[in-house]
């Protein structure tokens, strides 16, 4: 629909303009994206398996990315890793979706009043939590698992969503379609649902793409003290954190994770900076 | 601005209320008794029963949540159940580890972020630009511990010019600063590319403003407007992030100080968590609350003074 609205209003400008960013971290995203999923199906060796005699080999040969200290291959850790990466990042991104834009539309109908205090209030408390201090706390409280680490990342992205879709949302109140709407007859509550939520769509899947690299990275982290995921799940930090002590003999097995994040963090942010310049047509217009 | 005082001061207090009231029930509801855990499989119930009344772990729920508030506003902290020394003395040791680092970690990344930023900005769109911008995408997207492990294996392993890990104490001053170096550079990276990025941004909100032409209009040179009238403008919001980001860094050194093996703050929690120490767990994460919500009231007041708009809008 964007398309379409483009086309009529500025004419001269290319119905589909994808973006340098888009390209590259689009690419890179889906790379890891297609890895995850070929995983479900086949890894080029079974990731179970314990090979010692075939250990901390180099990469090439059989083993595309070399191997680690119990002989197995980095490349299919690499495939289950991203599988862990990815699903506990989306997750943690649905909670903080799924929770905070709700709050934040509920904020904004009713600006001004006790309720909308109330949530901002709240906000700005989860806000003042050292994020990293409180999701190990839970993950200890809890147990260290997937699942709490899921739910410990997903708390913090619930304020950056709610105050993020409260800031979209009230400008949108003050146009004239909305009163419109409420000479309508049509409640708050509905509005918001109707007519303001689509309206801020693309910024939540801006913001949506940034937060779900940042749920990459505190995975990796959570994972890495041990805290994530646990064996026998792959998880990215874990290898790292395994390969801690092998970096002077064999620098590939702490090499190989630590790229992967980094390829998958790039392109995620890539990919958000240029969806952002893309649908938010003010930003173009600057540059222009 | 005393209305706005009062109305700020009253706010800073329910959030630091709000913040002990929701620790205090976190660690309520870890599993595990503390008094058995102390005396181990074979204890006998009286015994464990009899620690549990010693310890005040059979009082009300509130009178426990008093008596920990209570002692945090008065300092007693309480005595951790492990280690069997005051929490305050716990936390004051290992706070010259943690504080350090963070000042250490802020100034790196404070002296490459702004020259890099500004460079940026200067040259928006160029070669210096172009590349100054990259490099800050790889580093937001660089795990700090890998990178401090990249660091150990080339400046430790490799080069021997810095320690792997441990501290040796503020005996020797060069000794412990060496000691902290590789991971204050760890810590500062993602930082300064942050910082940067905010930097290059601010600044170029300056120079499209109308007293920068005005400035040229008069006859100063690109450079000298820019550096007498952009740069020091646009430090405002850099400054508030800078803010933020130390009480960041203090809180986000525990997987670093895992990384080195210091003896840090982060240690202390990691430590207290897996032992069930829970009066040391409490009082450090509320200690650290408590910095982040004070750092980012103090960064509002100073704005709020800096700029009368803001005070109104409270």
């Amino acid at each position: 629909m964007r398309w379409s609205i483009r086309a009529c209003g500025r004419g001269a400008r290319p119905v589909v303009h994808l973006n340098r960013n888009i390209l590259l971290g689009g690419t890179l995203s889906l790379l890891f994206l297609g890895l995850a999923a070929l995983s479900f199906f086949w890894t080029p060796f079974d990731v179970t398996r314990l090979d010692i005699p075939d250990k901390l080999q180099p990469p090439g040969g059989d083993h595309l990315l070399g191997t680690d200290h119990f002989g197995r291959d980095i490349l299919s850790m690499i495939m289950m890793g991203a599988r862990t990466s990815i699903a506990v990042a989306v997750l943690a991104v649905g909670i903080g979706i799924a929770v905070g834009v709700p709050l934040g539309l509920l904020a904004a109908a009713r600006r001004g009043t006790l309720l909308d205090e109330v949530i901002m209030r709240g906000n700005d408390l989860v806000f003042a939590f050292p994020s990293l201090v409180i999701a190990i706390l839970i993950t200890a409280v809890f147990g260290a698992s997937a699942v709490n680490a899921i739910i410990a990342i997903g708390i913090f992205n619930i304020p950056v969503f709610a105050r993020l879709a409260r800031g979209a949302a009230l400008p949108i109140w003050e146009r004239d379609f909305i009163l419109a709407a409420r000479v309508f007859g049509k409640s708050r509550l509905r509005i918001s649902y109707e007519h303001i939520l689509p309206n801020i769509t693309n910024l939540m899947i801006v913001q949506g793409t940034i937060q779900f690299s940042l749920g990459i990275l505190a995975e990796a982290a959570l994972s890495y003290i041990g805290l994530g995921a646990q064996p026998p799940t792959a998880s990215w930090g874990r290898m790292l954190a395994d390969a801690q002590t092998l970096t002077a003999i064999a620098p590939h097995v702490a090499l190989v994770p630590g790229l992967a994040i980094v390829l998958m963090v790039l392109g995620l942010n890539l990919l958000g900076d240029g969806l952002r310049d893309w649908l938010d047509p003010r930003i173009r217009v600057q540059r222009v | 601005m005393i209305r706005y005082l009062a109305k700020r001061l009253l706010s800073l207090t329910l959030s630091l209320i709000a913040a002990s009231l929701v620790i205090f029930a976190v660690i309520e509801v870890i599993p595990g008794d503390p008094a058995a855990f102390m005396l181990g499989l074979n204890a006998r119930p009286e015994a464990v029963e009899a620690l549990r009344d010693q310890m005040g772990l059979n009082d009300p729920l509130f009178l426990r949540y008093l008596s920990w508030v209570g002692g945090l506003l008065t300092g007693d902290f309480g005595t951790s159940w492990t280690y069997k020394t005051p929490v305050a003395e716990l936390v004051s040791d290992r706070i010259w580890v943690s504080l350090p680092l963070a000042v250490y970690a802020l100034i790196l990344s404070t002296l490459v972020a702004f020259p890099a930023g500004i460079l940026a900005a200067a040259r928006r769109g160029g070669l210096g630009d172009v590349s100054i911008m990259g490099a800050t995408q790889l580093g937001v997207a660089i795990p700090n511990f890998w990178f401090a492990m990249i660091l150990v294996l080339v400046f430790a392993i490799n080069l021997r010019w810095f320690p792997s890990g441990g501290f040796p104490g503020w005996d020797d001053p060069l000794a412990a600063l060496k000691s902290l170096t590789l991971p204050a550079i760890a810590l500062a990276l993602p930082q300064a590319a942050i910082l940067a990025r905010v930097m290059r941004s601010s600044l170029l909100d300056m120079l499209s403003e109308d007293f920068i032409r005005t400035a040229r209009a008069k006859g100063l040179s690109r450079r000298q407007a820019l550096w007498r009238h952009a740069v020091r403008n646009a430090l405002i919001p850099v400054l508030t992030i800078i803010g933020l980001q130390f009480a960041f860094l203090l809180a986000g050194g525990i997987i670093i100080e895992q990384v080195f093996f210091l003896p840090g703050l982060g240690r202390l929690i990691f430590q207290s968590i897996s032992a069930r120490d829970l009066i040391v767990v409490e009082s450090v994460v509320m200690l650290l609350v408590f910095t982040v919500i004070v750092v980012n009231f103090t960064v509002d007041l100073a704005y709020a003074l800096v700029d009368p708009r803001l005070r109104s809008r409270g």
